[in-house]
């Protein structure tokens, strides 16, 4: 227990993000299920008031984007990137935990809005935030939002930006720094690459929302009118500064499973990923136009004529290198000797899913026919078109894929395959009949509908299709489960991979590599037109490898954030001094503990 | 390392003499009704190269590994353009407003 | 530069320092920060419904004298810097010192400049100019007051004598802090004060 409280071991780390994002996953997907539940039929099929259901598809929204996906992805950085690069750790250890325990806290404040109500003197299922996943001014202004709902959202935001943003600077540094040697930057396998640069967005991204959170804070805490019309303030800025961070922050989502892929399809095609400097650079093009778009999310507030071109015009940009990596994903199973495994089934189903995702995207990117869509179904169709059938099932072939390296036992195949089919069902079944009911004018973010708006079949269908997926993630939570009891057999390179991570055991000894491997190609374990496969690590290290040591001070650090958000919540002064204390006291001694590396 | 050659101290203090130049310039043009009409675009001139002065010296990124440089520069860059668009999409979409 | 820090630091892939890497993408990362507060106090510029109004309140003459104290801290930084690395802790704790002090001072002028607007009439939550200047200002003013209890640390830890040649890469990434939110004053300086 103290061992794991403890531990700046990337592989452990990467442990507990996975198992606590995929902890939010589930709650996630349980109120995603009430939801659908609740527009099975006309009029409300469950009976859930319209105050609950808009803390449901916020709390849907914040929790897959923030605790699910993100730190889902994060799991695979911690655990993958410093094997697929020829590292021991990442370049700062006890930062990287600290990432961790402020996710984790910032993700139980969050949730413990649904509680927390008899604390403020309401009901329970009461004040969860409840302004939509983007908190759009003014819904969000203490005049229409009086009690501690958009808190906890704000707040909450808050600690996990501060989590996102160490782990940013820790990767960039650990790709950039930490390279085994001969590791040149056109050498790191795609996974690498595209997190690097996830990264970059990370850094840049986040400040942005950071600022406008506080902003909020101060109008909802201090009484400012930063986005409050009576006093001048302006409530569309609120939108430019969220998607300014809004935009990068879906290719923090996306960029990631595409690196996924991109490691799944050679591996089981027994072929190198096909033109990977382009898949490289596209992904670069990607992050830079994906910061030049952000305006394409408010085409109906009235930008004007030039505005709207602009954004419509560099939106459909991004088509380009999208396409591109499509290109280059078939170009990498075309001839290729295909093992059809659950890994490589999530990878193909990534691509043809995420076509389908990018295609209504670039219809919303016509300004034209985005003022048609806006705010109906038709968004809810794309966005999960490209985050559930984009990331999840990105994801999803990365667990397939990495699980035996990360535990040492393999997930059932055969129980994979029954995941993929109810999962691949169940989405087009949930998401593909929201196109018609968007198109049909159905609003999103309505709890209950009439009848006689023509789109009781679809949403039938969509609730159908949700509680399908609802029974294929049981399915791989079983499979996930069941591998806990079976002995370590996995062998260390089970699928046949190119990378680094898979020349060492499953799982990893602690310090990873016995010694770290000179790496000569961008494939080092296969053979190659010019070069040999890399000689086998020795079984045992030949000197002793000094591994650093746990360290209680990130998760002390990471204490010191929810306690200020209490303090501000629940506006308790002595607290902010509490939480300050612990700050200070947990950077103090982290600076000058004895950590050698 | 390979970023031995540092500036020395005698660079430092021309740095620091040049900076305080600067700022009374510009606080002198502030005064002078004359300048009011350039009086924008010189001190936006002006402050830009008290930060250049500071970055490229003070924080050596003149000497320094040029990673440095795209490290810094990249989000300063980003910043400034965002920064710029996003003024002229406020004034640039009150002038449609009023004008219509 | 001096052998210093970790033992790792010389196997890096790219040869360069981690902490100094990783400070560096931090502050590439706070120019996002400052950039979106500026963009706020410009879109808001001119907006304000009631006064007291830019003009009528910003002491050019005491805000010319802030800038130019922490101009000279950040002189005052490099020099420290410089002492630290040649191994002179004598001057190095001396141009810590004055760094910090300097420092205080900006924090103090802050405070009394402060205080006079209040006492002029502009709150926080007067109007969208008191806003945004209390917010960009108090933001940049609170890196400041970190820079100060940073540089007052090392000082402590140098009069213990337990900081030398051997932590120059810590004084040079405080340093680096420090100048930045220098610059950043550079901007806010002409931003706020002198264009009206």
């Amino acid at each position: 227990m103290k061992s794991w409280l403890t531990t700046t071991d990337h592989k452990r780390i990467g442990l507990l993000y996975f198992w606590t994002a995929f902890a939010f996953f589930l709650i996630g997907g349980l109120e995603a299920l009430i939801i659908r539940a609740q527009l099975a039929r006309p009029d409300g099929g469950l009976g859930v008031s319209a105050e609950t259901f808009n803390q449901l598809f916020t709390m849907h929204g914040t929790t897959m984007v923030f605790l699910a996906l993100m730190p889902l992805s994060a799991a695979f950085f911690n655990f993958i990137i410093p094997l697929q690069i020829g590292a021991r750790d990442v370049a700062f250890p006890r930062l990287n935990a600290f990432s961790y325990w402020a996710f984790l806290l910032g993700g139980l404040f969050l949730n413990a809005s649904f509680i927390a109500g008899p604390l403020f003197g309401a009901d329970r299922l009461s004040v969860a935030p409840d302004a939509g996943w983007f908190g759009y001014a003014n819904l969000t202004s203490r005049q229409f939002s009086p009690g501690p709902n958009v808190d906890f959202w704000l707040l909450g935001l808050q600690i996990l930006g501060i989590a996102s943003l160490a782990a940013g600077f820790n990767f960039i540094v650990t790709i950039l720094n930490m390279r085994a040697p001969g590791m040149r930057m056109l050498r790191l396998p795609p996974f690498t690459w595209m997190t690097l640069i996830t990264q970059f967005l990370v850094i840049t991204a986040f400040p942005v929302i950071t600022v406008a959170l506080v902003l909020l804070m101060f109008d909802r805490f201090f009484g400012t009118h930063f986005f409050v019309p009576q006093g001048g303030g302006d409530p569309i800025l609120w939108q430019h500064l969220f998607w300014m961070f809004g935009h990068p922050e879906v290719y923090i989502l996306i960029l990631p499973a595409m690196g996924i892929i991109s490691e799944v399809l050679p591996t089981f095609s027994q072929k190198p990923l096909f033109g990977y400097t382009v898949v490289v650079y596209s992904g670069v093009v990607i992050a830079f136009l994906g910061w030049s778009v952000w305006s394409h999310h408010m085409f109906s507030t009235g930008l004007g004529p030039i505005a709207d071109s602009v954004f419509a015009g560099t939106t459909m940009l991004i088509a380009i290198p999208t396409g591109v990596k499509i290109f280059n994903w078939i170009g990498t199973l075309w001839g290729g000797q295909i093992r059809f495994t659950t890994s490589l089934l999530f990878a193909v189903g990534f691509i043809a899913m995420f076509i389908i995702g990018g295609l209504s995207g670039v219809s919303h990117a016509a300004a034209p026919s985005d003022l048609q869509q806006t705010d109906t179904y038709y968004v809810v169709a794309h966005l999960h078109y490209v985050l559930f059938g984009g990331t999840i099932l990105g994801l999803f072939a990365g667990m397939y894929y990495w699980w035996p390296k990360m535990t040492g036992r393999m997930l059932s195949e055969s129980l994979g395959k029954v995941h993929f089919w109810l999962t691949m069902i169940g989405m087009n079944l949930a998401f593909f009949p929201m196109h018609f009911s968007g198109l049909l004018g159905m609003p999103r973010r309505i709890y209950t509908y009439s009848s006689d708006l023509g789109v009781a079949g679809f949403n039938l269908a969509s609730t159908i299709g949700a509680f399908l997926i609802g029974l294929a993630t049981l399915v791989f939570f079983w499979n996930l489960l069941r591998t806990r009891w079976q002995p370590i057999t996995a062998p260390s390179n089970p699928w046949g991979g190119a990378t680094l991570e898979w020349a060492i055991p499953s799982p990893p000894p602690v310090y990873n590599f016995t010694v770290i491997p000179t790496v000569e190609s961008r494939m080092p374990l296969w053979h190659t037109e010019r070069h040999a496969p890399m000689p086998a690590l020795p079984e045992r290290p030949p000197a002793p490898i000094h591994v650093p040591g746990g360290s209680w001070w990130p998760m002390i650090t990471a204490t010191g954030l929810p306690i200020l958000a209490i303090a501000a919540i629940s506006r308790t002064l002595p607290l902010v001094f509490v939480g300050a204390a612990v700050l200070i006291v947990g950077i103090y001694r982290w600076a000058y503990e004895p950590f050698e590396m | 390392m390979s970023e031995q050659a540092h500036a020395t101290t005698g660079t430092y203090l021309r740095v620091a003499a040049i900076l305080v130049m600067i700022t009374l310039i510009e606080v002198g043009i502030f005064y002078v009704p004359t300048f009011q009409t350039v009086l924008v675009p010189v001190l936006l001139f002006l402050s830009a190269v008290k930060f250049t002065l500071v970055v490229m010296f003070y924080m050596h990124l003149k000497f320094d590994n040029r990673f440095f440089a795209f490290l810094f520069g990249g989000p300063l860059l980003l910043g400034v353009v965002v920064v710029v668009s996003l003024l002229f999409i406020f004034y640039g979409a009150l002038r449609l407003r009023t004008g219509s | 530069m001096t052998p210093a820090h970790t033992q790792e630091a010389h196997r890096t892939s790219m040869g360069l320092d981690s902490r100094k890497m990783a400070f560096w993408a931090f502050i590439g990362s706070e120019c996002l920060l400052f950039g979106s507060l500026i963009s706020t106090y410009l879109v808001y510029k001119g907006r304000s419904l009631t006064g007291p109004f830019p003009h009528e309140i910003l002491n050019i003459p005491f805000t010319s004298f802030s800038t130019f104290d922490l101009l000279m801290s950040s002189l005052a930084m490099v020099l420290a810097l410089a002492a630290v690395q040649r191994g002179d802790m004598k001057q190095g704790k001396l141009w810590l010192l004055v760094t910090a002090l300097l420092g205080l001072v900006f924090l103090g002028g802050q405070f009394w400049e402060f205080s006079h607007f209040v006492h002029e009439g502009l709150g926080l939550t007067t109007n969208l100019f008191g806003s945004t200047f209390y917010v960009l200002t108090g933001t940049h003013g609170a890196h400041v007051t970190v820079g100060v209890i940073w540089l007052l640390t090392l000082w402590v830890q140098a009069l213990r004598g337990k900081l030398g040649p051997a932590n120059a890469m810590t004084v040079e990434i405080t340093g680096l802090y420090w100048h930045f939110v220098d610059v950043v004053w550079i901007v806010i300086f002409t931003v706020v004060y002198l264009i009206q």
